[in-house]
């Protein structure tokens, strides 16, 4: 790295003009939610949804080019980093629309979650755009830092604060253990500056028995905050223990951030290691997609099944990454996206369901909501179908992309494997519209929801409905930022 | 009109479906009729496609050919030949009678009833017409949730286990050819399928691609020992439901090894033969048996189709044995031309056969057997269409069910004399298991009270079965418009199967 340099440093400060404004948009809430009284308090809400979608409109603005670095080498901005950013961006605010419901009539409407929300944004754009090892860490803990007091943030429930300690104690384990991964790396190529960690390793540093240790360590580290098996042990406690309103925001915004976390360290940083974390990979790939599928079967609570269809749907988005090809990044991101936006619709349900003192988070409680509200069990099928992999739905083509990856690189066996676990986990997605359409209610409650909340909820199913049927577009634009 | 016929036949019943979706459940009357003005309407767009074909060529014709999704070269490539064309008459004919025949007797969630077959009906005519394998991969897969939906909300009293049986059943073999499908994808840089026909590929390639689409098609069609999702989708499906999975949804899996396995890996065909000819053979001889001990009406025709597909999966194979035995390559179009006839037979026949169960079970909410008895005392004109559909189901002369056996048992005779005595238990074991089912659910006096309160056809059912027995008389006598239509067609796929695709 270069010595620091003032003048240069503040040349390259509008590359960051997103991420400053969302931070300054953060402390400002934060300060105004302090003279807002309780009646007036769902103002946060909106107005941290606008600071999001404002500085996703920053972002989307922002001219890109390959790729520049900046800020004395610690930051860059890539079409890699400008598309995920602003996805992420769009996601925590629809999350924060289906939130704001939930969180009044959970009598918990406090402004803390949306600044502790906007900061774990902040955290996920900075790791987003790292291009240091420094940046990484950093953003990943700012990030999870913020993520593990929202899990606690109901702070009456027991079992949200049992779930807080244990995202916590293991959360920081991976830190720690990725921390150590990282500090081999530096030892072995003595760099902390990804681009020249690649250079040095492209040198002839490939087979050096320290860097494998380290690049071990990483995947731990990686493999934990992905939530892929072995690594999973938190995903299910996690999820089911949060206030789902947390829950969504777990399992869209942070996934993002650590596919981005896996991008910037795996192919940027180890990219001439690829034959070796590649087959580390196929290991947490496989067994993600067997227990991730076959445990999903087992559970009763809605919030747990999507859990462990999270795992095993990071085994598929593993596949592509470990292809180790451009068509494999852009098959993983695709997927990535994709999983976003069914993830968030499906949780959106989950929240739609809930009320007073009622959760609704057992599958049971799905029963017959085609009789309760046609279109929202409609709406639920669509996802369910995209998350089971059936066209004309998007979570199809993000099937297809992987597996078109991993079959291009040879590994027709692996393709078989996960083509043949879809199957598995086919059933139990399934069993949801089985649930919705062929039983009877046990409960007439008329389904609540602000029209807002609504809205955006239908346009996000049909979003999986409508990219299922024109998916060109989103590949395309993968295909653009990861050439 | 003629350049975008088909377009409008796959999206203008599932648009209709989508508007009798949104009409609600509250407004039924209005749900009826949309759907039956949709359905007419597909049919009548569906003649053109026969009285404008051109049966002098092999190529496809209404060939639509946009671009869909450029990133990954998939096309929206549509056009119908010889093999396509009477199926997807097959389709429009069939939703049309399902709708009138489902007017009554749907009880609950009727728009979303009818806006289910008409969805279902525009995927199925696009799984026939799809030229591209993404699209025919997308249509294919996209079909079964309608079907899925149709068992588990209007099904019987064990729906569930069979609409999730038959889900992940279809599923599984599916996703192998799925493989199978981005393997040739990423050898050959397209999705057509008339590329992935011409191009080529080595016996251990075309081996595995084989196994693959045999599983999806296997599953499909059904072929022994992957049969058992039938017979409980079958009793648990309403009775639309059973017509639409009978005539048009067991010959996507024959359709599928005449347009995908035989031209795709025509030397991977020859040499794994004898799988398709044992387990047709098996299909037809033991399932056949199977049949006659069913205790139930719609298992006993269940197990029937199967035995009857065994025929379809038989006639398309059995050309290599020809080859093999005599070294002369005249007959093997018969296989062809006999399957494709016992498709579009069976389609008419099996449909009849179920909307006859559907009318008994209407009035007397029971599927077995013994619960009949005597019923040509009551309902003089149910029996007589009932008779002939079983006759048709044996495959007399003079019923569409003789062409298609005929002429499969006329190749299987070239190749081998034992094949042709196999195949010919068909019309012996045939005639066993419908005439008793007759015998006992028809004639004979009067065994039941309910039997004796039964009233005969309404207006609305004597048309159903009248149209649908003009339709098995029509091409039983005279088979020729049809036979015509597909001959290039399949003579064209005789050529191609014979010529090896191995690089030397």
């Amino acid at each position: 790295m270069n010595g620091f340099n003032v003048a240069e440093f503040n040349a390259g400060l509008h590359y960051a003009t997103p991420e400053i404004f969302l931070g300054l948009a953060a402390c400002a809430i934060l300060l105004l939610d302090l003279v807002l009284d309780d009646s007036r308090r769902s103002w946060t809400g909106v107005l941290a949804t606008v600071a999001l979608l404002v500085t996703a409109v920053l972002s989307a603005v922002q001219p890109v080019g390959p790729r520049v670095v900046a800020l004395g080498g610690l930051f860059e901005l890539d079409r890699m980093a400008q598309a995920l950013k602003v996805v992420t961006l769009i996601t925590v605010a629809v999350v924060f629309v289906y939130s704001t419901d939930y969180l009044k009539r959970r009598a918990i409407l406090k402004g803390e979650y949306y600044v502790l929300g906007l900061f774990a944004t902040l955290g996920a754009m900075a790791l987003i755009s790292a291009a240091n090892l420094i940046t990484l860490y950093l953003g990943l803990e700012l990030l999870s830092l913020c993520l593990y007091a929202m899990v606690a943030f109901d702070r009456d429930s027991g079992i949200a604060a049992e779930s807080a300690i244990k995202y916590f104690v293991l959360g920081s384990m991976a830190s720690g253990t990725l921390l150590y991964g990282m500090s081999i790396v530096y030892g072995v190529t003595g760099h902390l500056d990804l681009a020249s960690i690649a250079m040095v390793i492209r040198s002839g540093y490939a087979a050096n028995i320290g860097l494998l240790f380290g690049i071990a360590f990483i995947i731990v580290g990686v493999g934990f905050k992905l939530g892929a098996v072995p690594f999973h042990m938190w995903i299910p406690d996690v999820y089911e223990g949060s206030p789902t309103c947390v829950t969504v925001f777990i399992g869209t915004a942070s996934k993002l951030a650590a596919f981005a976390l896996a991008m910037r360290l795996l192919p940027e940083a180890l990219g001439a290691s690829q034959p070796d974390w590649s087959q580390m990979l196929v290991v947490l790939a496989v067994l993600s997609m067997v227990i991730g599928n076959v445990v999903a079967i087992a559970q009763t609570n809605i919030k747990r099944m999507l859990a462990y269809s999270t795992i095993s749907h990071i085994g598929y988005i593993l596949l592509g990454i470990l292809a180790g090809t451009p068509q494999g990044y852009q098959a993983a991101m695709f997927y990535m996206i994709s999983y976003v936006i069914v993830a968030s619709g499906a949780f959106g349900v989950v929240l739609l369901l809930a009320r007073q003192g009622f959760e609704s988070d057992k599958l049971v409680d799905f029963k017959g909501l085609n009789a309760r509200s046609p279109w929202f069990a409609g709406m639920m099928a669509i996802l369910m179908f995209s998350l089971a992999g059936v066209p004309p739905f998007i979570g199809f083509w993000a099937k297809l992309g992987v597996v078109q990856a991993v079959l291009g690189v040879s590994y027709t066996w692996l393709a078989v494997v996960a083509v043949l676990f879809s199957v598995v986990g086919a059933f139990f997605y399934l069993r949801v519209v089985k649930l919705m359409y062929f039983d009877d209610p046990t409960d007439s409650t008329q389904i609540g929801g602000s029209t807002l909340m609504r809205t955006v909820l239908s346009l996000n199913a049909l979003a999986a409905f409508v990219l299922g049927v024109v998916p060109g577009s989103l590949i395309a634009l993968c295909q653009h930022v990861l050439p | 009109m003629n350049d975008h016929l088909l377009s409008i036949l796959i999206w203008l019943p599932i648009i209709g479906g989508f508007v009798v979706l949104g009409l609600g459940n509250d407004r039924a009357p209005a749900a009826r009729w949309v759907s039956l003005v949709v359905s007419l309407a597909t049919l009548a767009f569906s003649i053109p496609l026969y009285t404008s074909f051109n049966t002098g060529t092999a190529d496809m014709q209404f060939v639509e050919h946009t671009s869909w999704i450029p990133s990954i070269h998939a096309d929206f490539n549509i056009g119908v030949d010889g093999i396509s064309m009477p199926l997807i008459l097959l389709t429009t004919f069939t939703t049309v009678l399902i709708v009138i025949a489902s007017w009554q007797n749907v009880a609950k969630r009727i728009s979303q009833y009818f806006a289910a077959f008409l969805i279902l009906e525009g995927l199925m005519i696009g799984v026939f017409a799809a030229l591209d394998a993404a699209l025919f991969y997308v249509f294919w897969e996209a079909m079964l949730l309608p079907m899925f939906i149709i068992i588990g909300i209007w099904g019987g009293p064990r729906r569930v286990y069979a609409t999730i049986k038959f889900f992940l059943y279809t599923f599984i073999g599916s996703l192998l050819m799925l493989v199978a499908l981005i393997y040739m994808y990423l050898k050959s840089g397209t999705y057509e399928i008339a590329l992935f026909q011409g191009m080529p590929l080595t016996l251990r390639e075309q081996t595995f691609i084989f196994l693959a689409f045999f599983t999806a098609f296997a599953v499909k069609v059904p072929m022994w020992p992957v049969h058992t999702w039938l017979p409980d989708a079958h009793v648990e499906a309403p009775t639309g439901g059973s017509v639409v999975l009978a005539a048009i949804m067991l010959k996507m899996g024959g359709y599928g090894f005449l347009r995908f396995s035989l031209p795709i890996t025509p030397d991977a065909s020859r040499e794994l033969d004898w799988l398709i000819i044992t387990f047709s053979l098996i299909a037809v001889v033991y399932i056949g048996f199977v049949a006659l001990v069913q205790r139930d009406m719609k298992k006993l025709i269940a197990y029937s189709s199967i035995a009857h597909m065994g025929i379809v999966t038989l006639g398309a194979f059995i050309g290599f044995q020809i080859v093999a035995h005599t070294g002369k390559t005249s007959g093997v179009e018969f296989g062809l031309d006999g399957a494709v006839v016992q498709m579009l037979s069976h389609g008419l026949v099996s449909s009849a056969m179920f909307l006859c169960v559907g009318v008994m079970y209407d009035r007397v909410h029971s599927r077995e057997i013994s619960a009949y008895g005597g019923v040509v005392n009551t309902m003089p004109k149910f029996a007589a269409f009932m008779v002939l559909f079983a006759l048709a189901n044996i495959g007399v002369p003079g019923t569409s069910g003789f062409v298609g056996e005929f002429l499969v048992i006329l190749a299987s005779f070239k190749a081998n004399v034992w094949y042709a005595f196999l195949a010919g238990t068909t019309l012996v074991l045939g005639a066993a298991y419908t005439l008793w089912l007759v015998k006992r659910v028809i004639f004979g006096d009067i065994a039941n009270d309910h039997v004796r309160e039964l009233t005969d056809l309404n207006g609305r059912e004597f048309l159903v079965l009248g149209l649908l027995a003009v339709a098995v008389v029509l091409v039983g006598v005279w088979p020729a418009p049809i036979l015509d239509a597909m001959r290039v067609t399949t003579q064209h796929l005789a050529q191609q199967i014979l010529v090896s695709k191995i690089v030397p």
